[in-house]
């Protein structure tokens, strides 16, 4: 079955800058993928790779079989995209934006279910500089859905929401999957991706750290965990991100 | 619950033709968007509505000072190059600017249509609504202060667009350089002054001293005045002044090309 990503060898610079250096990595259909790592490791990169928004310097990238640059169109079609710090128009109404966007694609998503599968029914009239930030938050997940994705791109989905609006996102998330979209999500939370990922890869300075499971990866450092608590994956990316667990 | 992600399009929708309507929605909603801004529409299509028609009902006549023709006359070309101007330098530059700032641009090529579709649309909000302003200036010049129509359309059509196109040129320029909405305001703003200036917005280009006219005419809006008021009286315009405009479009437009950055 052909993976919903495959990225072999990615490299990116700005400049004299190496943001990604030969990272390798493979989602399948179906997955929920997390991509975790410091700031500044390649992560936003890496995903924008993936949409379509950066020529990679060298290796190649594959969503569905489609090279996200070569052919944008055909990919902009299975991709859906949250962006980090992307905003709208502050004229611009919530009913207004998803049906816009709506009109990019060819299948879209009932425009009125959406909304009310993300709770802005209520605001479906409100200007978007009236909204807060949950709920521009949930603006920017509605026109990542609209167009059905086959891979949806989560980038940083849940920073500066609330506890309940974090779990809503969860629950969101896992309803995507019952649908049968890929999902990858970049997060700096390790609790987030260990409650929802399939599978998560580290990135480190451009590089792929470690990548498995969740419980896998907490497998590796439960034998040099000393205090005497579980062990979760955030202790396992603390310990890969430093050396211990190597 | 709605499916949201699917597999394969229907058959149906997936013929759909979504690029055209893709483009279409975007220009309605720029078009209400920039209806939601009160100030410019005032400011751009308004204001020369009505200073036309304080100064056509208030002005004596054919005028020796302006070469014989009335002020109301002279000021139709000088109110339209104002429009096309106050359109693309305090509307579209100021647009784009946040656009990109606020990653919006970024955000239309994550999507099938892309952000040259999102730039289309601006530009044809942009260059109906200075159609919409000249169409306004120049009936409430015939309507109210006996200014007549233009005597030579297709000349002041062919002047009008390379007025506009120049005027957008510098427009997106502008957009290009500048690193935020509020930059491009300000920047707009100190350009629109001078340019202003040799389009006789404070003094007409007939009262102006010779050697401030003749320079005034390698000007973008000297040349546009010049081009517009000949075609008003039934002349076709200049080589000269569709030549400068015509030249000045090309410059500020493959300069934008060169230097116009998506995020």
């Amino acid at each position: 079955m052909t993976p919903a990503l495959e990225i072999t060898g990615l490299r990116k610079a700005y400049g004299k800058k190496t943001a990604v250096d030969g990272l390798s990595l493979r989602v399948a259909a179906g997955e929920i993928f997390g991509i975790l790592g410091p700031n500044g490791a390649g992560k936003t990169t890496t995903v924008e790779c993936a949409e379509g928004l950066r020529r990679p310097d060298g290796g190649s990238v594959r969503v569905f079989g489609i090279d996200p640059y070569l052919d944008r169109p055909a990919a902009r079609r299975i991709v859906g995209a949250q962006l980090q710090e992307s905003q709208l128009p502050d004229k611009i109404t919530v009913a207004e934006a998803v049906g816009l966007y709506a009109s990019f694609y060819p299948d879209p998503a009932d425009t009125e279910a959406l909304l009310g599968r993300l709770g802005l029914t209520e605001e479906r009239n409100t200007r978007y500089k009236r909204l807060s930030g949950g709920q521009k938050q949930r603006v920017s997940i509605a026109l990542a859905l609209v167009g059905r994705p086959r891979l949806v791109v989560f980038d940083e989905l849940t920073t500066g929401l609330d506890p309940a609006a974090r779990r809503e996102s969860w629950r969101l998330v896992r309803d995507l999957r019952g649908d049968g979209a890929t999902v990858l999500l970049v997060t700096h939370y390790a609790d987030e991706a260990e409650r929802l990922c399939d599978r998560v890869a580290l990135i480190q300075a451009g590089r792929l750290a470690v990548c498995g499971r969740p419980d896998e990866l907490i497998g590796h450092i439960s034998g040099n965990d000393t205090s005497g608590n579980t062990a979760t994956l955030d202790d396992a990316i603390v310990a890969f991100t430093t050396g211990e667990a190597a | 619950m709605t499916a949201i992600a699917a597999e394969p399009a229907s058959p149906r929708r997936a013929r759909r033709n979504a690029p055209r309507s893709a483009f279409r929605s975007l220009t309605v909603t720029e078009a209400k968007l920039l209806a939601r801004e009160v100030a410019p529409l005032l400011w751009g299509v308004g204001f020369p509505m009505v200073m036309l028609y304080v100064v056509g009902t208030n002005s004596p006549g054919p005028d020796k000072s302006l070469g014989g023709i009335s002020l109301a006359t002279a000021y139709v070309p000088i109110l339209i190059a104002f429009s096309c101007t106050t359109f693309a330098l305090q509307g579209l530059s100021t647009v784009l600017a946040n656009y990109r700032e606020r990653g919006i641009l970024r955000r239309m090529n994550a999507t099938p249509v892309g952000a040259v579709r999102l730039l289309g649309a601006q530009l044809t909000v942009n260059l109906s609504v200075a159609s919409i302003a000249t169409l306004g200036v120049l009936f409430t010049g015939a309507a109210a202060c006996g200014v007549p129509l233009p005597g030579q359309p297709a000349g002041f059509i062919l002047a009008f667009l390379l007025t506009d196109a120049a005027m957008i040129g510098i427009g997106l320029l502008v957009a290009s350089v500048a690193r935020n909405g509020r930059m491009a305001g300000a920047i707009g703003t100190m350009i629109f002054l001078p340019l202003m200036f040799f389009a006789g917005l404070w003094l007409p280009q007939a009262a102006m001293p010779a050697a401030l006219r003749t320079a005034g005419q390698d000007t973008p809006l000297g040349a546009a005045v010049a081009a517009l008021q000949h075609s008003m009286a039934g002349q076709w315009p200049s080589a000269a002044s569709l030549g400068v405009l015509a030249g000045y479009a090309v410059v500020f437009w493959l300069l934008a090309w060169r230097l116009f950055r998506w995020e």
